[in-house]
């Protein structure tokens, strides 16, 4: 049987960047939420996400999702040293909005002004683009995160002697490059598998 | 074989053990070692599927190449090589030649974005290769394109063309997996890299000013 991808005709995808909670449907059909196995469940890592329909995609290849999940955990939540929660948010929000996934940019900006306090500097990232002058230790991690999300990688000495300035050193460097790099990852799923739902508000 | 490497990003990135690299990696130790478990689950997978290992490295190798990282896409290529014909790494070097582009570019929805909208190229394979990779991979390596430079044409058609070719939903999971996932790797090799380059560049300031200050010191010059 060949299969065939879902449609959603009645849905108004978002056309702005927002910090708003976005929703997301998937464009192919997520696993059988009645047939998960062991091995689904442990690729879920948190049994909250059998209620997602992007999880739920994600676990037709269990042992990469929970791979996966595991990486995006300590690269974002592993608080024991380097990066602030907020720059490592800051990152993950600059290399959506570089990529153009108004989803992933709308969870991340969300956190990024959770733990930053500085919602206004969120929203002119988001407003303004990868090019909006916020202060020289932001503009340095975003500048970053933007050099290692072009193809070819445009990152290098000239955006390291920026973080440096801005006063990261190596270990808070290597956040940077670590959550900029994840989000590279996390756009490509969020954008190519489904689309994103307009706030549950409006 | 590339899968009895303990770690790929370490070995790609030229980190040495005990290095201070290596220990602000250690620092990240779930990140680390599941970098690696995606890694094996995508290039050495228990559960292969239906998407086969030459697949994996071809989709790999192209991708590695997009990225204009030549150390990484040898690594992927030379395993290509060791399961295909070795022309098939001749076929995917033309077709990394022909895909080359700068990124992300593409559309946004309808609405205030479209002022950003990005031209760029979209990226069919040539047709002298079509007939030789086979509607499947094919199918893989024009989307593995779509997922590295534009991800955000992405569009339900897209996949549909996947299924088109043969690949079935749980097939497409891996692909994307797959495609993202190198899209991660490769930048966290490509940013330590770098960051190990301009550490050097300290390194040897640091001592040439200590030899420097020593001599200084010794009234040598």
């Amino acid at each position: 049987m060949t299969e065939t991808t879902l449609s959603h005709a009645d849905n108004r995808e978002p056309t702005a960047f927002t910090q708003e909670e976005l929703g997301w449907l998937p464009w192919l059909e997520p696993f059988p939420a009645d047939q998960l196995t062991e091995r689904h469940w442990a690729g879920l890592v948190d049994a909250s996400r059998a209620k997602s329909p992007y999880f739920l995609l994600l676990a037709r290849d269990p042992d990469v999702l929970q791979a996966r999940t595991k990486t995006d955990k300590d690269i974002f939540y592993n608080t024991s040293n380097g990066l602030p929660r907020a720059e490592r948010e800051l990152a993950a929000t600059a290399t959506s909005r570089s990529n153009g996934c108004i989803f992933c940019a709308s969870v991340h900006s969300r956190f990024a002004t959770q733990y930053s306090k500085r919602g206004a500097d969120v929203q002119r990232l988001l407003d303004e683009g990868i090019g909006a002058d916020i202060d020289s230790r932001w503009n340095a991690i975003i500048a970053a995160s933007v050099a290692l999300t072009d193809t070819p990688i445009a990152f290098g000495a000239e955006q390291i002697g920026a973080l440096r300035a801005a006063g990261l050193d190596v270990g808070e460097i290597v956040d940077v490059i670590n959550g900029a790099a994840f989000f590279n990852w996390a756009n490509r799923l969020m954008l190519s598998l489904g689309e994103p739902t307009p706030p549950a508000k409006s | 074989m590339s899968t009895h490497i303990p770690d790929v990003i370490d070995h790609l990135a030229g980190i040495q053990s005990g290095s201070n690299l290596d220990v602000l990696r250690n620092q990240r130790p779930q990140a680390r070692e599941n970098a690696q478990k995606s890694y094996l689950a995508l290039f050495a997978p228990e559960f292969p599927g239906d998407v086969t290992a030459l697949e994996r490295y071809a989709v790999a190798t192209f991708v590695a190449g997009l990225h204009g990282q030549p150390h990484v896409t040898e690594f992927y290529s030379a395993e290509l090589q060791r399961l295909g014909h070795p022309r098939r790494t001749d076929v995917i070097d033309t077709e990394i030649a022909l895909g080359a582009a700068k990124g992300p570019y593409g559309a946004y929805p309808e609405g205030p974005l479209t002022v950003e909208n990005e031209q760029g190229p979209v990226y069919q394979v040539s047709a002298d290769n079509r007939e030789r990779l086979g509607a499947r991979l094919t199918a893989a390596l024009e989307h593995a394109h779509l997922l590295v430079l534009h991800p955000r044409d992405a569009s339900p058609a897209a996949l549909q063309k996947l299924l088109d070719a043969g690949w079935s939903t749980t097939d497409i999971v891996t692909l994307s997996q797959l495609v993202s996932f190198l899209s991660f790797q490769i930048r966290v090799v490509a940013g330590l890299r770098a960051l190990a380059d301009a550490s050097a560049v300290e390194t040897n300031d640091a001592e040439y000013t200590q030899i420097f200050t020593g001599v200084l010191a010794s009234g040598a010059v």
